[in-house]
């Protein structure tokens, strides 16, 4: 099969570094994926083109990348489905300053990994042996700990490219996987510092749930889904002074007067009103949403059933 | 100048844990590594860890037995013992960091049946085990604070009359060159699967700390043990695991028949791998293969073990040949996939040079012996690892820094480098000399060998390393260069390859992964024993050493 392939370079020993694009045409096999038909570039025309690259089998987390503008792994897209009008279009990822041609520097992301105190941190005294846990319990984290920490998710993430100070889909997961984990925390596994400091600024209430996460992520780790879990940890371990905690409190107020979200009254009701620069703040993120045809309709009706919705709000309430 | 008590060369499981280890008990420790350690090839290990755990009613004894036989006798019985023993308590530390481990009915950890050993004792995470086994280790890395040098490349060992005094090292980011000075340096650099083409391993696993302290004068052991995996994709040669089998998978003919029942009656699918792969060559060799290769069924197992437990196995199916194999069995050969062989320690992790230290795939102790068991290298990373930074960290109390000229080792690693830059844009490209090599190596030096192919490898490679010379690089700039890299790990690679095609020429018997069609049988007598290899004027140097023996003596070896 053959492939062209476009990709966005950057050579940063340049005197005058710029992006530009270089257009690639390789023969490769029909089941070659984005990162085979790469690395044939590389090897065969192109010894200056740069990319991390190593397992070749959406393991390593190397190859992570914006093939056709959506972030995900080279080695994970079969060149066949990536080819739009005769060509793969490939960038590095986004979010992350580059360093050469599809190197991205991802500093700021294990600085924000980091952020997170990202190890066990059990209260009580070690057992001898391990700890007992329900099978179930170590599944349910193993769907977490299977991200592979490519930045696919951070690549994406609508947040973070108005606010880059979000912890970010990636560390919040990575969170999560120890709120989540019975072993850390209390004695009945509840990580209550975590939850507290996860709840500050730029943590976990930021996130406006546009699902770019849940798109990229190349392993199934739905990191948005994750964030939702924290905040409801957060709730239920009773911390609900501050914005975040509002916000969804203001939502189960919301939902309850008229059945189905309205999003565009949400920011209003978190920051109070009178809160101008912070509703500003809320704007970029509200044009892109816009753009990615994601922001919901400016006229807010009211569904059926609202009745039924609004008893089951109030079930949830107590 | 960097300088440090310890360095770790390498940062998958047995580097990490190794530095880990180090930085515990005071020692000013840093770790180094060409990628960011979560992205080392530790990572790829999918099936499991093996523990004999004795609340388990198992013993470090009947594990040990089972290592022993796997290595057709070859492995060294006394280091054997010390993994086997320290076993348990280095599964359940790792559960104590956080890896979550699958567990059984109450709460405890699970186990999974794996090849060559008679009851289950196989710890995992699903199907990707390595992967959660290496970002909990990167976590208590990140707790332990050790200095992290990510994305830098040794090039070369510095050596003062005969005693490490530290390492060159590119930070491929920046395109410098630095010298770090270490009173110890423990190499943990991995593998060499890329020598050989196709290949389960990385393509970062290019055999650099073999060639390096091989270079620098340790001796290479048992470099000929090459294992075939029995489960590889045709093609990308990318490994599906054991766990596969380990859960009940069968093998299958064209005719649809289980040939293991021929080859291993008792054990079946479940014998020791370079057992597996020689029989699937055998179907294939005498035409029951369908293209070059044998069926992996998992169709009977249901779609909610394979959900639960072989999930990545099957999307791995899915994008690399398009086979769901909930619905269908998938054509799998045997591959190249792990190095037995490797610089020779002493059960603490010394080398041969003072103050050199190897652990995991980099390293031969010996406890794989002729034949590594699935769920074993695991162990191996960080049982040996944690031994080699203990010792290490004890050592550095007694000793001081070796002196050296810093400005002058680096304006000569500087040289060397630029005038590799410096070629003319003639000769072969480095992909090309590679694919050579590791084709080559894969022709002769694979499940079945026999002294007319292991020859022609060995002039190939003679020929290869005088065009090695003069192939050049595109790339002349400084930030980021991975062409370069690519060259200096061909380098590596072709004295690997070097001293695997050695090993194998001269042990004239087969046993393990070693099977001479013109030598078929083990051959006690002559060839109990390890192949030592170390540089000569003119290439490999051989010698042999002794074969530890506590309580096993060798028997012949059935499944
Ligand atoms: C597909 C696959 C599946 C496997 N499954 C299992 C299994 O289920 N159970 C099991 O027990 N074993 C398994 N193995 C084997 C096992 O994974 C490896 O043997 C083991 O992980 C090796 O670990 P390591 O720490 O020695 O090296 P690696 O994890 O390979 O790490 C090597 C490190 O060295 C660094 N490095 C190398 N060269 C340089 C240099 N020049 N400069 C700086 N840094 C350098 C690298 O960056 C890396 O950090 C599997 C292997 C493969 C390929
Ligand atoms: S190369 Fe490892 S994730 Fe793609």
């Amino acid at each position: 099969m053959n492939v062209t392939i476009k990709v966005k370079r950057f050579d940063a020993d340049a005197e005058k570094p710029e992006s530009y694009w270089e257009e690639f045409t390789t023969e490769v096999a029909d089941n070659a994926t984005v990162l085979d038909a790469l690395i044939q570039v590389r090897e065969d025309q192109d010894g200056t083109l740069s990319l991390r690259c190593s397992c070749r089998s959406a393991i390593c987390g190397s190859c992570a990348m914006r093939i056709n503008g959506q972030g995900g792994l080279a080695c994970k897209t079969p060149a066949v489905d990536a080819v739009i009008d005769g060509t793969i279009t490939v960038e590095p990822a986004g979010n992350m300053p580059v360093i050469k041609d599809l190197v991205t520097n991802f500093d700021g992301f294990w600085d924000k990994i980091n952020q997170v105190t990202p190890y066990l941190q059990p209260q009580g005294p070690e057992p001898e042996a391990e700890y007992i846990a329900s099978n179930e319990s170590m599944l349910h984290l193993s769907g977490v700990t299977a991200c592979i920490m490519c930045g696919s998710c951070v690549s994406d993430c609508t947040v973070l490219e108005v606010d880059p100070t979000f912890l970010g889909p990636a560390a919040l997961a990575k969170a999560y996987r120890f709120t989540a984990d019975p072993r850390d925390g209390d004695e009945d596994g509840v990580s209550l510092d975590r939850l507290k400091d996860l709840g500050q600024k730029s943590g976990m209430w930021d996130c406006t749930r546009c699902m770019a996460c849940v798109t990229a992520c190349p392993k199934g780790v739905d990191p948005m889904d994750r964030i939702m879990a924290l905040r409801e940890q957060a709730m239920d371990a009773g911390l609900t002074n501050n914005n975040g905690a509002r916000h969804a409190e203001a939502f189960v107020e919301l939902v309850g007067h008229s059945g189905s979200l309205d999003e565009l009254k949400l920011p209003v009701k978190t920051v109070g009103i009178f809160n101008v620069p912070a509703l500003l703040s809320y704007v970029p993120v509200g044009i892109r949403s816009l753009r990615r045809g994601k922001l919901p309709s400016l006229f807010h009706k009211k569904i059926e059933g609202v009745e039924n919705v609004r008893r089951l709000v109030k079930k949830l309430e107590k | 100048m960097l300088e440090h008590d310890v360095l770790v060369v390498g940062a998958g499981l047995a580097g990490m844990r190794a530095a880990i280890a180090a930085s515990s008990r005071g020692a000013n420790t840093a770790i180094l590594s060409k990628v960011h350690p979560v992205r080392s090839h530790s990572n790829a290990a999918q099936g499991g860890i093996n523990a004999a755990l004795s609340d388990r009613g198992d013993a470090w004894e009947d594990h040990a037995y089972d290592t022993i036989k796997g290595s057709d006798f070859l492995g060294d019985q006394d280091a054997i013992e010390v993994m086997c023993k320290a076993a348990g308590q280095s599964l359940i530390d790792m559960e104590h960091f956080g890896v979550t481990f699958s567990r059984d009915e109450e709460g405890r950890l699970g186990t999974r049946a794996f090849g060559g050993q008679r009851r289950q004792r196989t710890f995992f995470v699903g199907d990707f085990t390595g992967q959660a086994l290496l970002h909990v280790m990167f976590e208590q890395l990140l707790k332990s604070g050790v200095r992290s040098y990510e994305e830098w490349f040794v090039t070369s060992l510095i050596i003062e009359d005969g005693i490490v005094a530290g390492v060159m090292a590119l930070e491929i980011r920046s395109g410098e060159i630095f010298a770090i000075r270490a009173k110890t340096v423990i190499f943990a650099t991995g593998g060499c699967g890329r020598v050989f083409e196709p290949s389960t391993n990385a393509l970062i696993v290019t055999g650099d700390g073999m060639a390096l302290t091989y270079n620098a004068g340790a001796s290479l052991m048992d470099m000929e043990m090459i294992q075939y995996h029995p489960t590889t994709l045709a093609g990308s040669g990318v490994l599906l695991s054991e766990a596969a089998r380990g859960e009940g998978a069968y093998l299958l003919n064209k005719d649809g028949d289980r040939f293991m029942k021929v080859y291993a009656p008792n054990m079946l699918e479940l014998a020791s791998r370079d057992v597996v792969s020689r029989s699937e060559q055998t179907e294939i060799n005498e035409g029951r293969g369908i293209d070059g290769c044998v069926l992996l069924d998992l169709r009977h197992l249901g779609e909610n073990v394979i959900m639960e437990k072989l999930w990545q196995i099957r999307e791995l199916g899915m994008d690399l040949v398009g086979k769901d194999m909930i619905k269908e069995p998938i054509p799998i050969r045997p591959g190249m996939h792990y190095i037995m062989g490797g610089i020779k320690t002493d059960i603490d992790g010394l080398t041969n040079i003072p103050r050199v230290y190897a652990a995991g795939e980099c390293a031969n102790v010996s406890v794989h012996g002729g034949n590594r068991l699935g769920a074993n290298s695991l162990l191996d990373t960080i049982v040996f690892g944690e031994r080699s930074g203990n010792h290490a960290a004890e050592a550095v109390k007694h000793i001081k820094y070796v002196d050296f000229d810093e400005q002058a080792k680096i304006k000569e690693e500087k040289a060397r480098i630029q005038s590799i830059l410096d070629r003319p844009q003639n000769g072969d490209r480095v992909s090309k000399l590679r694919l050579d090599m590791g084709t080559s190596m894969n022709d002769n030096i694979a499940v079945y060998r026999d002294e007319e192919g292991i020859k022609k490898t060995v002039n190939d490679l003679k020929d290869m390393k005088v065009r090695y010379q003069d192939v050049p690089v595109d790339s002349k700039g400084k930030i980021f260069n991975t062409d370069l890299i690519f060259h200096l790990e061909l380098g590596f690679m072709l004295d690997v390859a070097e001293t695997i095609a050695a090993g194998a020429l001269e042990r004239k018997e087969s046993r393990g992964a070693q099977s001479r069609t013109d030598y078929p049988d083990r051959d006690d007598e002559n060839w109990l024993k390890h192949i030592l290899v170390t540089q000569g004027e003119d290439g490999p140097q051989l010698s042999t050493s002794e074969v530890s023996i506590t309580q096993w003596e060798p028997v012949e070896r059935t499944y």
